[in-house]
């Protein structure tokens, strides 16, 4: 277990990147947002497809197939940025679809090594077992770096 | 009481008075006899340490009560003004900037108690006297002898010269003490009384205790004026003693000493002498202020009536009049308005409204740049002492307003580049001789306003860059080849003083020559759009050159389309754009170039550099951007010119801060982000 004993539940909010489900921490999150039109910067990394304009604030866009290595997809009415903020710095990331929020209890979440060699592995901080779905749960902060 | 929250107002008014005290002790060092510079001084070292007592700050106001004392001795001439005292005093200075520092950094002023500094004064204060507190006072010029306490004081050069000129047009000048009767209840009031006949029939030009000190009974049963008469000393005496409660009066002449010079300002003054019945006797007081304020202000500008507001406010305040911008940008753009004359011409107004608040908040946030120069010449002074240099520092333009963001940042590489100078620039005094140059040599440091860039130009008069020696140093670091090197210009040989880790010192001194610095002054100057650029002379001198933008929040811009997408390029960096056919881009040495009235031009293909695939077909017509960065032109091949706009910048945030070639990005009317080509980069 990764997070203090005394943290009994964590928040999630849940999406989906083809037929896998993954949670991210509610605290780290500021907004939902629909897909929308972004500005490509040339010169940043291959994963940031621009920038868009989060009412009046310039946000990088991020692609998080790119980052794990995945194929791009094309965009649907599905498609959702998740706005993550934190330490004053905020970025988007383009997910399939948000699926909802969810607790779950620190004892289901196992954290995973890093035998699988895939690139998503640095941004996986563990592993959540609800109902017979297993959820990967992914480290905010991570994305937050370039 | 609760003091934290006059902390704030504490610390920016100390500031204030130390950057008072260190230009007057600049002055003093130049002017050593000037008593209205001491006075000023004096005054600041006074306020200091009231400030500081009633904060609790014990050490600091220690300090300051010591340097008073000293200031005082020099006042009265019992302690002669030399080089090491205005040192001393200089070091006072600094140690009362640690004590702010620390304060501003912990609410405390830290546990230095700097006794070099205060044994130091004490013995100067040895050497002289107490001067006007009541302890000892040499006997001076005064042939009178008395045991009254509050009658030995001795007169301070200003009071000597009104008592001379008095003297001259035929006043008496008389030392009235006075002793009230022991069982006086209202002594104060009784007091008054006696200054109110004094002058009726006179002018008092100084009072001990001091006339406040007597109004609020802080005396004991005695006092004494020095006053100015056409009476005779038993007409005054007879007047005085006619008053009730009065033990004893005592009157004695006071002696004019040789003029020794009396200052043109207190003439006036002494005029109003016939005028009998001048309400206030703080008149002694007011009339040694108005002399030291006219004398010691006059180079000094005047403060209007001002409030002190937090940068962060004006922060906010801005960034709401950029996003009123934006929504007017959106507005503007809308069809339905376009096409309704009535609100097409209220949205006309609405733009005058918002660019005129724009200038107005754009104003409130100017700062003179004055506010970073004025620690220069105290710097220059202590770097010439160092260097065993004679150097002179001249600035003008200090009065040249930039803002505040720029401002906060520009002091670093000033410094910097003021060290380069008086280092490498000013030669020492014998190789100066020989040149036939002063001995003194000169740093100008001057700003002026420049269209919508401001100019900041440092300029010496010393031995200029050899750019041969520059050109020996390229090869050795292989920083191009030998062959290349040949045909380098004065310019691009200039221009690598900026690389990092350049130098061309020979020998590494601590104030420069590490060949850490101008690359880090380039980079600074460059993070606040501006740009630097060198000219330089053999023998004759080296200027350096900055260009900064006005401001940085909110600029006119030039929207350009390079295939699909569009970018802005701030207005001041362009210089014109033009239009050539294809066939007028020439080859030089591997870079495109084209030319334009006999100058030479380098190409850059916005495409390539921003990623976009380049267009197989060759059109009939290239539009090209000519953007000016220092003295260097560079023309941007576009596709299209949209338009001019005003654009509010905003910053890409964190995670792309740094993005090479984009200075930012602005928020169209149509809610659109575009990004700002940073030239300085692209050049």
């Amino acid at each position: 277990m990764e997070t203090t004993a005394a943290e009994k539940y964590r928040q999630l909010i849940t999406f989906r990147l083809d037929d896998e489900e993954y949670g991210i921490e509610t605290k780290k999150i500021r907004h939902i947002e629909e897909m929308m039109p972004y500005t490509r910067v040339p010169g940043a990394p291959d994963y940031i497809k621009g920038v868009i304009n989060l009412r009046g604030e310039i946000v990088p866009l991020m692609s998080i197939r790119k980052r794990f290595g995945m194929e791009e997809k094309e965009t649907d009415e599905n498609t959702r940025i998740i706005i993550l903020s934190s330490d004053n710095v905020t970025a988007g990331i383009i997910v399939d679809e948000v699926i909802g929020t969810l607790q779950i209890a620190e004892d289901d979440i196992e954290s995973l090594f890093a035998h699988d060699s895939d690139t998503a592995a640095e941004f996986v901080s563990g592993a959540g077992k609800v109902n017979n779905r297993v959820i990967t749960i992914l480290n905010a902060e991570r994305f937050l770096k370039i | 009481m609760n003091m934290n929250q006059y902390l704030d107002i504490f610390i920016e008014e100390t500031r204030e008075n130390l950057q008072n005290l260190n230009q007057s002790l600049l002055e003093l060092e130049k002017n050593s006899d000037d008593v209205s510079i001491l006075n000023e001084i004096f005054r600041v070292a006074h306020t200091l340490k009231g400030m500081s007592g009633t904060m609790g700050f014990s050490r600091m106001s220690n300090l300051t009560h010591t340097m008073e004392s000293v200031l005082q001795a020099l006042r009265n001439n019992t302690l002669k003004m030399e080089k090491s005292i205005v040192d001393l005093l200089f070091k006072c200075l600094d140690a009362l900037e640690d004590y702010l520092e620390s304060i501003v950094a912990t609410s405390s002023e830290g546990s230095k108690d700097y006794s070099d500094l205060t044994d130091a004064l004490a013995r100067l204060i040895e050497k002289g006297t107490g001067g006007e507190e009541t302890s000892g006072g040499s006997s001076g010029n005064s042939a009178y002898k008395t045991a009254y306490k509050t009658a030995q004081f001795e007169l301070n050069q200003y009071e000597q010269n009104v008592v001379n000129r008095a003297a001259k047009m035929g006043y008496n000048i008389y030392r009235i003490t006075v002793l009230l009767n022991k069982g006086c209840l209202l002594k104060s009031a009784r007091a008054f009384v006696v200054f109110q006949t004094i002058e009726r029939y006179s002018e008092i030009i100084k009072s001990v205790p001091k006339v406040e000190d007597i109004e609020d009974e802080r005396f004991d049963f005695e006092f004494t004026v020095v006053v100015v008469t056409k009476e005779s000393a038993e007409f005054l005496s007879r007047q005085i003693n006619n008053i009730a409660e009065i033990d004893e009066v005592e009157i004695s002449a006071v002696a004019a000493t040789p003029d020794t010079g009396v200052a043109a300002g207190t003439a006036g003054e002494v005029a109003d002498f016939s005028r009998k019945n001048v309400p206030g006797a703080g008149l002694f007081r007011k009339a040694e202020e108005e002399a030291a304020a006219t004398k010691t202000t006059a180079a000094r500008t005047r403060t209007g009536k001002t409030v002190r507001v937090d940068i962060d406010r004006l922060d906010l305040l801005m960034n709401l009049v950029s996003e009123l911008i934006i929504t007017k940008n959106r507005l503007e753009g809308m069809d339905e308005i376009q096409k309704s004359k009535e609100i097409s011409s209220e949205i006309n107004n609405l733009e005058r409204i918002t660019t005129n608040i724009h200038d107005a908040v754009m104003k409130v946030r100017m700062v003179p740049v004055e506010t970073v120069f004025n620690r220069f010449p105290r710097m220059i002074r202590d770097i010439s002492q160092e260097l065993g240099k004679q150097i002179e520092l001249v600035m003008t333009g200090i009065e040249t307003e930039l803002d505040r963001t720029v401002i906060d940042e520009i002091g670093e590489p000033l410094i910097h580049l003021l060290r380069n100078s008086a280092d490498h620039g000013i030669e020492p005094a014998e190789a100066r001789k020989a040149a036939g140059k002063p001995e003194t040599g000169r740093i100008s440091l001057s700003a002026y306003q420049s269209g919508n860039n401001v100019i900041i130009e440092v300029e010496d008069d010393g031995s200029g860059i050899d750019t041969e020696k520059i050109r020996r140093k390229v090869v050795e670091k292989g920083l191009c080849s030998e062959e290349d090197a040949k045909f380098l210009s004065q310019n691009d040989l200039v221009d690598y003083l900026f690389t990092p880790g350049f130098s061309t010192a020979d020998k590494v001194t601590d104030i420069s020559g590490r060949g850490v610095g101008l690359d880090v002054v380039k980079s600074k100057i460059e993070s606040l759009s501006g740009s630097v650029s060198v000219e330089t002379e053999l023998g004759k001198g080296t200027r350096f050159i900055i260009r900064l933008p006005l401001t940085l929040a909110i600029y006119q811009a030039l929207l350009v389309r390079v295939d699909c997408e569009r970018y802005a390029i701030p207005l001041s960096n362009i210089e014109r754009v033009i239009r050539i056919k294809p066939g007028e881009i020439q080859t030089v040495r591997k870079q495109q170039v084209i030319l334009q009235n006999n100058v030479v031009i380098p190409i850059i293909r916005l495409d390539e550099v921003l990623g976009i695939r380049p267009k197989g077909d060759v059109p009939a017509q290239y539009t090209v951007v000519i953007a000016r960065k220092g003295d260097k032109l560079s023309g941007l091949i576009v596709d299209g010119i949209v338009g001019q706009m005003e654009i509010v910048i905003k910053n890409l945030g964190k995670l792309l801060e740094g993005t090479k070639n984009i200075a930012g990005a602005t928020i169209l009317g149509d809610g659109s982000v575009v990004l700002i080509l940073d030239i300085n980069s692209l050049m």
